[in-house]
């Protein structure tokens, strides 16, 4: 090894490691600079999102699984996490609560190491079939199973009751926080290091060609099937940990709706990155949180972003950060911001202008009694007079008409900025 | 006993004849694009909405004929300015594409028509009882249901394996590339079986709105079931997903209709109080019937991965 070699891999290893102190220094002061209760509430939220999208991108992002069923694993984490805690509370055990998401992770590894095996013979159009199947079979017997799941009300627990350490109540909400982002953190230094093991390198291997693994000797249906058993695992981390957050665990843990936004964090983030995940997790929360104060139909527009990440970027946010490094680096990134703010103007109109339909239509539709005065971006629009339709539809034509002709000229300074990068030595 | 049995059957053919209506159109589009469209069932609600929209301004008549159209210009669309554009992202993108529409349109539809079921009425024509079995009056309106489900599938299997068209779509299914070169235009072929598909499922969706509930969740309930009919008939198989449909279509009404449990079979358990185990041995079999199509997609699974008639696993 030459010592040019070692510099780099020290500044890599270097590089490692302040990333991650980084990141558990940001969490430590986070609550010091946003100290009000929603903002801890939604720090916690996220928190959770990401483990969560994370245990999902082993499947997707890292083993080519597109899971339908997540959630599963993830409300029975909880489920049993609630029952722990109500057994430990009830029986005076000496475990404190920050153990109790181990046992979510417990509960999460038995069911998958229960059901992965007939879930992973295959991947593809099947494995996803199978995973919603498995789904709706376990969402419809969380009604049927009353004693366990608690019918519709669901099962309660009080996290103060635990035995404590360090004089620890876990009642406020800023030590939720804490054990959040602490789990948060472990969760995803261990996640991270198994995509450095050859087991994780074996799973990329069986995503991108399962026959080649065959013929170097390993089975691709027990690779998946250990992929999805430690996708089970930390998946019920982050079930167990939302319990202790609300002290409720529900059927709503293992709906369909749980499993669509693990999905939607993942894919908006980027699977093809460890980091994006981590990014559309904080994205989607955030969103979440911050649309549905905002507008009635806030799925929608989830849905519609997702669309158009599926349609526009396969990469998703970070893809598209990645794509710029070596733009970036080579330092071409003038002419390129120059047609993005270009392209700024015209896109921005034609979304305002769907927003402002889709807004108009719900108030006609939805809440037609009501004042028809609505507020978007700050002004407020009359949805009965036609003045506003008129405006409605001249940003959607007159936007879309011009942002055209503007996209294409992104596309184009892109690729040439992309191309003299590459002349220049900087590929990714 | 015997009423509830000839009672069951004919509801079970009815609800497997809606199914095959359903999936035989997820199963062609399956096997020409080679992609699950996530979004099938989303048709089928979009086809019971337009159905009762218009069956209020025009009669439920034209509607019949106009809504599955409106639908099938809608997938047809889908096909040409969405999924072609995906297509070459693979597969899973092209999944989850369909899966991110199916979303949507169910938010469309909670939009424009709210959360409540609609007042989807049968039409009057039909509004009298066809016969009755033993003590009970069957409505006319499911004979009819259950007729044009029937002549559809008819009507299907004969421009399928009779007519020119239905043999270039064979032939798309599998050898698109020589179709293409034969000078037949594959991607309009393609755009058209889409439309057709999902125009299918509007039908089902027409029929079936005033006899089933007409609501804003009614394609997230339909579409697994959707799925695993197709998973069991074997993926890219129509004479599979007509047996998978009728299996499954009487699996469900019988089920339903009956009230066994083990407790009322082996006695109560000597056990006091509710444990997971009272919860099992007390569940009678109409409770567990929404569950039964799943376990038996999981019990195919064990024992045939390729579903009845299948022949490729994926």
């Amino acid at each position: 090894m030459s010592t040019q070699d070692r510099n780099s891999s020290k500044g890599a290893n270097l590089r490692f490691y302040g990333i991650w102190i980084s990141t558990a220094v940001v969490l430590l002061v986070l609550p010091r600079l946003f100290a009000s209760g929603s903002s801890l509430t939604t720090f916690s939220l996220i928190g959770i999102a990401v483990i969560f999208a994370l245990s999902y991108n082993i499947l997707l992002g890292q083993t080519g699984m597109l899971s339908f069923g997540h959630a599963v694993y993830y409300g029975l984490g909880g489920f049993l996490a609630i029952h722990g805690m109500n057994l430990i509370a009830a029986s005076k055990w000496p475990v404190p609560l920050p153990l109790v998401p181990l046992i979510g992770g417990f509960a999460g590894l038995t069911f998958a190491l229960l059901l992965g095996w007939v879930s992973t013979r295959r991947s593809g159009t099947v494995f996803a079939m199978i995973s919603l199947g498995l789904a709706e079979l376990v969402g419809s017997s969380a009604l049927i199973l009353r004693s366990f799941f608690g019918g519709e009300a669901g099962v309660t627990a009080n996290r103060t009751k635990l035995f404590r350490v360090f004089d620890l109540s876990f009642g406020p909400q800023v030590q939720i926080y804490y054990l959040v982002a602490l789990w948060a953190l472990i969760a995803a230094i261990a996640m991270y290091a198994l995509t450095r093991t050859p087991l994780g390198r074996m799973c990329n291997a069986v995503r991108d060609n399962p026959e080649r693994v065959q013929f170097v000797g390993y089975d691709p249906h027990v690779v998946r099937y250990i992929a999805f058993c430690f996708s089970g695992f930390f998946a019920g981390i982050a079930g167990a940990l939302s319990a202790i957050n609300f002290e409720i665990a529900n059927s709503a843990y293992l709906g369909a709706a749980q499993s669509g936004i693990v999905l939607f964090a993942a894919y908006i983030g980027g699977i093809g990155l460890f980091f994006g995940p981590i990014i559309g997790a904080i994205f989607v929360t955030y969103l979440s949180l911050a649309l549905s104060d905002l507008t009635s139909v806030w799925q929608l527009y989830f849905g519609l972003i997702f669309i158009a990440v599926v349609v526009f970027a396969p990469g998703g946010i970070a893809g598209v950060m990645m794509r710029h490094r070596p733009v970036l680096r080579a330092g071409r990134m003038g002419p390129v911001l120059r047609s993005y703010a270009v392209a700024a103007l015209p896109t921005l109109a034609l979304l305002a202008g769907c927003v402002l339909s889709i807004e108009v239509i719900v108030h006609h539709t939805v809440n037609a009694t009501d004042d028809p005065h609505i507020r978007a971006f700050g002004m407020t629009f009359d949805t009965a007079s036609p003045m506003t339709w008129l405006a409605a539809a001249t940003l959607v034509l007159v936007g879309y008409a011009v942002a055209r002709p503007a996209w294409t000229y992104v596309g184009h300074s892109f690729d040439e900025a992309l191309i003299a990068a590459r002349a220049k030595g900087y590929l990714a | 006993m015997l009423e509830l049995i000839a009672i069951s059957t004919l509801n079970g053919i009815l609800f497997g004849m809606l199914l095959f209506l359903m999936a035989s159109g997820l199963t062609v589009i399956f096997s020409m694009l080679g992609v699950l469209n996530f979004a099938h069932a989303s048709f089928y609600m979009l086809g019971a909405f337009f159905g009762y929209q218009l069956s209020r301004w025009i009669g439920f008549w034209p509607a019949l004929v106009i809504a599955p159209a409106l639908a099938g210009c809608i997938g047809a669309a889908v096909e040409r300015y969405g999924l072609r554009n995906v297509h070459k992202n693979g597969h899973v993108a092209e999944l989850l594409f369909t899966f991110g529409l199916a979303f949507a349109i169910e938010e469309v539809v909670q939009m424009i028509w709210g959360k409540a079921p609609m007042d989807y009425r049968v039409p009057a024509l039909l509004d009298f009882p066809a016969f009755t079995v033993f003590s009970t009056n069957y409505p006319a309106y499911k004979m009819f249901m259950l007729a044009v489900a029937v002549a559809i599938f008819v009507a299907l299997l004969v421009v399928l394996k009779k007519t020119r068209i239905g043999m270039i779509v064979q032939a798309a299914l599998t050898h698109p590339h020589m179709v293409g070169h034969l000078g037949h235009n594959v991607g309009r072929i393609f755009m058209t079986v889409f439309g057709f598909g999902t125009a299918l499922a509007a039908v089902a969706g027409v029929i079936a709105g005033p006899a089933l509930v007409t609501q804003s969740n009614m394609a997230g309930l339909l579409g697994p079931i959707l799925f695993v009919v197709v998973v069991v008939g074997g993926l890219g198989s129509l004479p599979g997903a007509f047996i998978a449909s009728l299996l499954i279509g009487l699996l469900q009404t019988f089920a339903v209709s009956i009230n066994a449990s083990l407790a009322s079979v082996f006695g109560p358990l000597a056990t006091s109080g509710p444990s997971l185990l009272s919860d099992i041995w007390n569940v009678s079999i109409a409770q567990i019937a929404p569950v039964l199509p799943y376990m038996l997609l999981v019990l195919i699974l064990i024992f045939r991965p390729m579903g009845l008639l299948g022949t490729r696993e994926s």
